[in-house]
């Protein structure tokens, strides 16, 4: 390793707790009795189931289409029986139930028919993008966004750098560094396919310094095309945008996308995917969780996508208490889960058992500072709190509150022990609300207006029709729009200089 | 299944409490205190007792009337550091019912009434402070002779009377301005620099007992910057701004203006610069702002003591200052990562 680190602000040094799992290895969880498939499992817009009740389905086959660009495909993850479609209880911050695909599992695992791409080096990277899509393949790392739209970016853009993340910096989890020290052929392989579809000029897999087995594993697969990095132990080091500071030094513009600063980042579970998608055909259809805290055996599980919590966790010595409480994910970010029989989705990482501790009562905000201090995205958190207690949107805005990546270490040092997590997501969930009122508002008062002008046409009188659309969007989003075609254009100028200089010297390509 | 509410992330704490940085507070408050009780006696322990109880009443009182849950936030122990601070700015000869009412300004307006803790715009101490300084200034300029300055010092037996009932009439003897006071009277009288340090009440660098006092501040506040309960930024700008003021008069002409280092150790100075001016309630919570307005303090400190009607100044520099703080803070915001980037 011989690139030059830098620094994110803020960030925590927290016990990690990794040595329970982190030299276990992963087992593959026998088939459930029942698999259930929510049909969102990403950000962006459900899918549409494509089978009925009672219909038998293979392990692989598609199950529901993508519906609209920011979507993607579900597939059967066993073979089966669809027994029902229907509501089921997810892990979602606001909806406690979600429309579901339930399968009954055969036993068999029979695999769907397959179509691999045998060389993908040399098909397009267009080609590589929409099997990357077909195979329902979303980010594995935490928000699940979906990899064809990040990639498309990169197809778009002039990709300075391509970035596998495999900083886990979250507390507890090691399913990246179990991946990584099980399956690094297959990450570094899937690194290059996705590095080929975006076109990236340099290309960089990133892991933490406490990860020392992972980084010896994937050390022996890469050439010197890839870079291997290891970065200091801080949370949040794993944070898209921390992570890039780290690598790079540069800082991806507020409110926009790694792409505007040339930066295409993956996690290390999509590039072993992506990997599995182009030499197989095979979809997402299982994934690494860990599985620890209070539990008998923590460890890492291949779980086959929709199989219920409580299976994974009885398979690790689980004992039900009245005094405990379930979080999915990480300490950090994960979320309480009320039912224990919510499915293991794509971004399903991990399941911790926790006493259930009382928290102490919240105390008034003394304006310590002690948030300010390690906020790493250096925001002002007892600001953004204060206004979002008292409902002012704008103030929160004033104080960037959607910059905050809600990493939650302000309330982790709080001396008031006050939830600010919850806070921000109120005053953000406030906010899109009011946008939705006032685009609303905006539709229909252009519908109006493009009503009476209608009528004014057929009746032959009244004034000529207006000349421009009244309709006004806010000022900020037009600025904001225009700042995002800006760096597109940009980095499109740098791609046609890149592009000429290369055809000047066809060697080199 | 019952349906609790579920919590939201983070799901760990790193166990801080307000109490704790309280206790912290009160902690590296003693070293100061123990200088200040040996070179004045037992009247300055007598009046923290007093200040603390008189402050834990009065704000059980307002919980009480507010409807908040008493122990929670009885136990929080900001109240303890208020009184605490208001004890350490008063006289150590104050009557009882001066401290009372003192620190009922304190607690009742300056605390509850703008909405209790964190929520205060200004400093309750300093309120209370200049509440009773602007209504008993006779009494409150009343200080004990620093040792080594007169032939004796009250006694424990005289500050009891002093404090619970009337001072005896010979209190001459034991009585004596402090150095800034005799300092800022002295000039006025159009004395040199070189002729009024002839007093004994100075010795090398600020007044004698009070440079230690002074000393002792400083070791017990650096203790709480090394802690990070306090920002650095607070007492290095303060400092810095009394410093420097006081510097350019100083050179401008070294008989009319005292020297910086004078102003640095006597008074409050450095109680200030780590104690009062550091509440983070009404201190500015960004980094640059918190420079401006602790440099503000300590420009104002100095113009106080040098041009101004008080001798000591700290109580109306910092209460202007926290007036400033909402402005400071809302225009001193710092660049979030990735602002301005493109």
């Amino acid at each position: 390793m011989n690139r030059e680190l830098h620094d994110f602000p803020g960030g925590l040094h927290l016990q990690t707790w990794k040595h329970l799992t982190d030299r276990i290895v992963s087992i593959q969880h026998p088939l459930p009795e029942r698999i259930i498939l929510p049909l969102q499992q990403h950000i962006g817009i459900p899918s549409r189931p494509l089978v009925g009740i009672g219909e038998r389905v293979l392990k692989g086959q598609t199950i529901a289409r993508a519906d609209g660009y920011v979507s993607i495909p579900l597939h059967a993850s066993t073979s089966g029986t669809v027994i029902n479609i229907g509501d089921y209880p997810v892990a979602h911050p606001v909806e406690r139930k979600a429309p579901c695909i339930v399968i009954e599992p055969d036993g068999r695992d029979e695999w769907f028919d397959m179509r691999p791409i045998r060389e993908y080096a040399s098909v397009d990277p267009l080609e590589l993008q929409a099997v990357i899509r077909e195979c329902g393949i979303t980010g594995l790392g935490g928000a699940g966004f979906p990899t064809h739209v990040k990639i498309n970016e990169g197809v778009d853009n002039a990709v300075e750098m391509l970035i596998i993340n495999g900083v886990e910096c979250e507390p507890w989890i090691t399913c990246d560094d179990r991946l990584i020290q099980e399956k690094a052929g297959y990450i570094v392989a899937g690194t290059r396919m996705i590095r080929r579809a975006v076109k990236a000029r340099q290309c960089v897999i990133a892991v933490e310094d406490d990860m020392p087995a992972a980084y010896r594993e994937l050390e022996k697969h890469i050439d010197d095309d890839i870079e291997l990095v290891s970065v200091p132990t801080r949370y949040p080091a794993g944070g898209e945008k921390q992570l890039i500071k780290v690598i790079t030094g540069k800082e991806v513009p507020s409110g926009g996308l790694p792409i505007h600063a040339g930066i295409v980042m993956q996690n290390v579970a999509t590039a072993a995917a992506v990997y599995r998608a182009v030499t197989r055909g095979e979809p997402v259809v299982s994934r690494y969780v860990t599985v620890t805290g209070n539990v008998q055996t923590p460890r890492n599980l291949q779980v086959l996508l929709g199989t219920p919590a409580i299976d994974c966790l009885k398979a690790c010595g689980f004992e039900p208490e009245s005094q405990q409480r379930i979080i999915l994910g990480g300490p950090m970010m994960g979320m309480h889960i009320q039912s224990q029989d919510i499915p293991v989705v794509k971004t399903t990482n991990c399941l911790l058992v926790e006493d259930d501790k009382p928290r102490p009562p919240a105390m008034p905000c003394i304006r310590c500072g002690a948030c300010a201090d390690i906020c790493p995205v250096k925001l002002q958190p007892q600001e953004l709190y204060r206004h979002a207690k008292t409902d002012d949107l704008t103030g929160s805005q004033h104080y960037h509150l959607f910059d905050c990546i809600e990493c939650g270490c302000c309330a982790t040092v709080c001396p008031s022990h006050i939830p600010l997590v919850r806070y921000y997501r109120y005053a953000k969930s406030r906010i899109a609300e009011e946008e939705r009122r006032r685009s609303g508002a905006d539709r229909s008062r252009t519908r109006f207006l493009a009503r009476q002008e209608r009528i004014q046409r057929q009746s032959g009188y009244g004034p000529a029709a207006p000349e421009s659309a009244p309709a006004e969007q806010p000022q900020a989003r037009d600025e904001k729009k225009a700042f995002i075609r800006e760096a597109v254009e940009r980095s499109r100028a740098r791609r046609r200089r890149r592009n000429d200089e290369s055809a000047g010297d066809k060697d080199n390509d | 299944m019952t349906e609790k509410p579920a919590l939201s992330s983070p799901h760990i704490h790193t166990g801080s409490s307000v109490s704790a940085i309280m206790l912290r507070v009160c902690l590296a408050l003693l070293p100061g205190l123990l200088c200040y009780i040996w070179f004045f006696g037992w009247g300055v322990l007598l009046q923290c007792i007093i200040a603390v109880l008189f402050a834990l009443l009065i704000e059980a009182i307002m919980l009480k009337f507010r409807g908040r849950a008493i122990r929670i936030f009885i136990t929080d122990g900001s109240v303890i550091v208020t009184a605490l601070l208001f004890a350490l700015s008063i006289t150590p000869l104050t009557s009882w019912w001066i401290s009372l009412l003192g620190i009922a300004f304190a607690v009742i307006f300056a605390k509850h009434l703008f909405g209790g803790l964190g929520h205060n715009l200004f400093n309750p101490a300093m309120a209370g402070y200049v509440f009773v300084f602007l209504c008993f200034p006779a009494a409150m300029t009343v200080w004990p002779a620093a040792p080594g300055t007169t032939a004796a010092q009250p006694d424990i037996t005289t500050y009891i009377q002093c404090i619970f009932a009337a001072c005896p009439a010979a209190m001459d003897g034991v009585t004596g301005a402090t150095p800034l006071a005799h300092m800022q009277s002295q000039l006025t009288a159009m004395n040199m620099i070189s002729e009024i340090r002839e007093s004994p009440i100075y010795s090398g660098i600020g007044g004698k007992g009070w440079e230690w006092i002074n000393l002792a501040f400083l070791l017990g506040g650096t203790g709480l910057v090394f802690l990070r309960i306090i920002h650095w930024q607070i007492p290095v700008a303060m400092l810095a701004g009394l410093f420097l003021t006081a510097g350019l008069f100083n050179i401008h002409d070294g008989e009319l203006y005292a020297s910086p280092l004078f102003y640095l150790f006597s008074g409050g100075t450095m109680l200030a610069a780590f104690f009062i001016a550091t509440d983070p309630v009404t201190a500015s919570g960004t980094p640059r702002g918190r420079i401006i307005y602790a440099g503000l303090i300590g420009v104002l400190v100095y113009l106080i003591r040098t041009f101004g009607a008080f001798p000591d100044g700290i109580a109306f520099a910092v209460l202007i200052a926290n007036a400033f703080v909402p402005a400071i803070d809302h225009f001193t915001r710092p660049r979030v990562l990735g602002e301005n980037q493109v």
